[in-house]
């Protein structure tokens, strides 16, 4: 590697610790994130220019942002022409206070952290799902364009359309630079953790692509969920929500097999599971049901499944019938047939396969979930287990017909063929 | 990506403690924070002294125990953390803010992980769509 690439990287490390805080901190100034960003970047650009000549500074967050700040006079100046050269001075000086002022408030004033609002700015209702993600990537994760592309499959055009489209959204609504509070902030919070639980699901559920890539996106939504953590302490869901994310974690190198074939979380061997993952998971866990005083959320209540199955030192310990009875709290709070099918395997394992069978073909007669792979296969595993074997193979063969994996599909189609 | 930061105090290796002095502590649990505060931080600890430790040889078959101190030891490990970085640049820098004293350094190195098993394994990257909770 060249030099210049090496001092590159050094300036990218130093952006991906720095930039969330200076984005915040400029949009707070300015008001506007799309502003913001845009100094920032400005500000990026010099140091890629003169870091690898001088070094990387001491206080590299101070030098960006003092960049920042001087792009931002530059652009004022750029805009107006002025007839004396003291009114110029004058008003730059007075510019250059208010920044200082707006910093200086936001640090004293104690509403809401920059951070945090940048968060729930980039999770804003005005914007759709793939806006939030992509933003959020883009001005919390410090990732680029490119990479955000990469991570989602999209062409850099498309997602750069996306940012842009997002940020002007923000600008036209006037949305404010702020934590929400009381009411507002309840109804805005899941959007926020729906974002970066999304951002993990991409990572994790792997629909295609490079797999370091996916496993990065998990990585950075770890990392989001815990700086949310972090400046929402007093909030039992960001608990439960990265407890949820640390133990389906913990399993990454369990979850498939050395030929890349998927394994079911029955089969994979506990001993790959991470456990220091399992363990921060848990402490996360018991944050959250500390917090909340027996009124548990979606996350943290899947969390205490995902919990179950983490404490549980073989499959055959699970505890199921707490596992039926998380499913049954989760339906109620999130009433949706993937969870009524989630719960219907739970109740098959707690109190036999018959009982988890009527809520599955309660599911099939409500017409609920036609065309998803996992209901046959779910039906065709319960009836296989009850020795209806002819029907259990129909079933398997019809799961096979759906999916669009390979490997799931010879998978399935290997269970078939054993029922013969 | 996972990396261990080694600290290896710049210190008498003779003496009788490592006691550190309350303002390193102070610096010291403010770095741990803003690691914390990142989101990268996943575990540390600060080790006793060698004094306390024990050493496990192995050699012509049979493992030999010597206890601490070791008069050979030049360079000793005095705690680590574990963070999650994107690169080796960024955990670099991580160690570069470190409020460490004149004398001390550390080593940065990465914990092996899925990119660095066989593209068979990475191909499992494939798997189509299930219920998260299942999985």
């Amino acid at each position: 590697m060249s030099d210049g690439a090496e001092a590159g990287r050094a300036v990218d490390a130093v952006w991906r610790i720095e930039s969330a805080r200076l984005i915040a901190g400029l949009a707070r100034m300015t008001g506007d994130v799309g502003l913001a960003e845009d100094l920032a970047q400005d500000a990026l650009v010099a140091a890629l220019e003169r870091w690898p000549q001088s070094g990387v500074p001491e206080n590299a967050g101070a030098w960006l942002m003092a960049t920042a700040k001087n792009r931002a006079i530059d652009l004022a100046r750029r805009g107006r022409r002025f007839e004396d050269r003291r009114e110029q001075l004058a008003r730059e000086a007075g510019l250059r206070m208010a920044m200082d002022a707006a910093e200086h408030e936001a640090a004293a004033s104690g509403l809401g952290d920059d951070l945090l609002s940048l968060i729930f700015t980039c999770c804003h209702p005005l914007l759709s799902s793939e806006a939030r993600v992509g933003l959020t990537l883009r001005l919390l994760g410090g990732l680029d364009t490119e990479e955000v592309a990469r991570a989602f499959l999209v062409s850099e055009a498309t997602v750069a359309q996306r940012i842009v489209r997002a940020k002007r959204t923000l600008k036209e609504a006037h949305a404010p630079f702020e934590v929400p509070q009381g009411e507002e902030l309840d109804e805005r919070l899941p959007s926020v953790l729906a974002t970066i639980y999304l951002i993990f699901n991409e990572g994790y559920a792997a629909t295609a692509g490079e797999s370091w890539m996916r496993l990065d996106l998990c990585e950075e939504a770890l990392r989001l969920g815990r700086v949310l953590a972090g400046l929402m302490p007093r909030q039992p869901e960001v608990h439960g929500l990265v407890a949820l994310m640390e133990i389906q974690a913990s399993r990454t190198r369990a979850r498939v097999g050395p030929g890349g074939e998927p394994v079911l979380l029955l089969d994979q061997d506990r001993a790959r599971w991470d456990p220091l993952l399992v363990r921060r998971g848990l402490a996360a866990l018991e944050r959250a049901e500390g917090l909340g005083h027996g009124a548990f959320g979606p996350y943290t209540v899947q969390a205490a499944i995902a919990a179950c199955h983490a404490r549980a030192r073989s499959a055959e310990e699970t505890d199921w019938p707490r596992i039926a009875a998380l499913y049954d709290a989760l339906a109620q709070l999130t009433p949706s047939p993937v969870v009524e099918l989630n719960r219907a395997v739970a109740v098959g394992m707690a109190f036999g396969p018959a009982a988890g069978l009527e809520l599955v073909d309660a599911l099939v007669e409500a017409g609920e979930l036609a065309g998803y792979h996992l209901l046959p296969s779910v039906r065709a595993d319960l009836l296989a287990k009850l020795s209806r074997g002819a029907e259990a193979r129909a079933e398997f063969e019809r799961a096979a017909e759906m999916t669009e994996n390979t490997r799931e599909r010879e998978l399935l189609l290997a269970r078939a063929s054993k029922l013969r | 990506m996972r990396f261990m930061m080694f600290m290896y105090p710049g210190i008498d290796t003779d003496a009788e403690s490592w006691e550190p002095s309350a303002e390193d502590v102070g610096a010291m649990s403010r770095y741990n924070e803003e690691l914390s505060k990142a989101g990268v931080l996943l575990s540390l600890d600060g080790l006793r002294a060698p004094t306390d430790g024990a050493r496990v040889r192995f050699a012509g078959g049979t493992p030999t125990v010597t206890d601490g101190p070791f008069a050979e030891a030049k360079e000793v490990v005095g705690g680590y953390w574990l963070i999650q970085a994107s690169s080796k640049e960024e955990a670099v820098e991580w160690a570069t803010r470190c409020p460490a004293n004149e004398g001390d350094f550390i080593e940065v190195r990465q914990v092996f992980e899925m990119e660095d098993f066989p593209e068979d394994v990475q191909a499992a990257a494939e798997l189509s769509e299930r219920p998260p909770e299942q999985t």
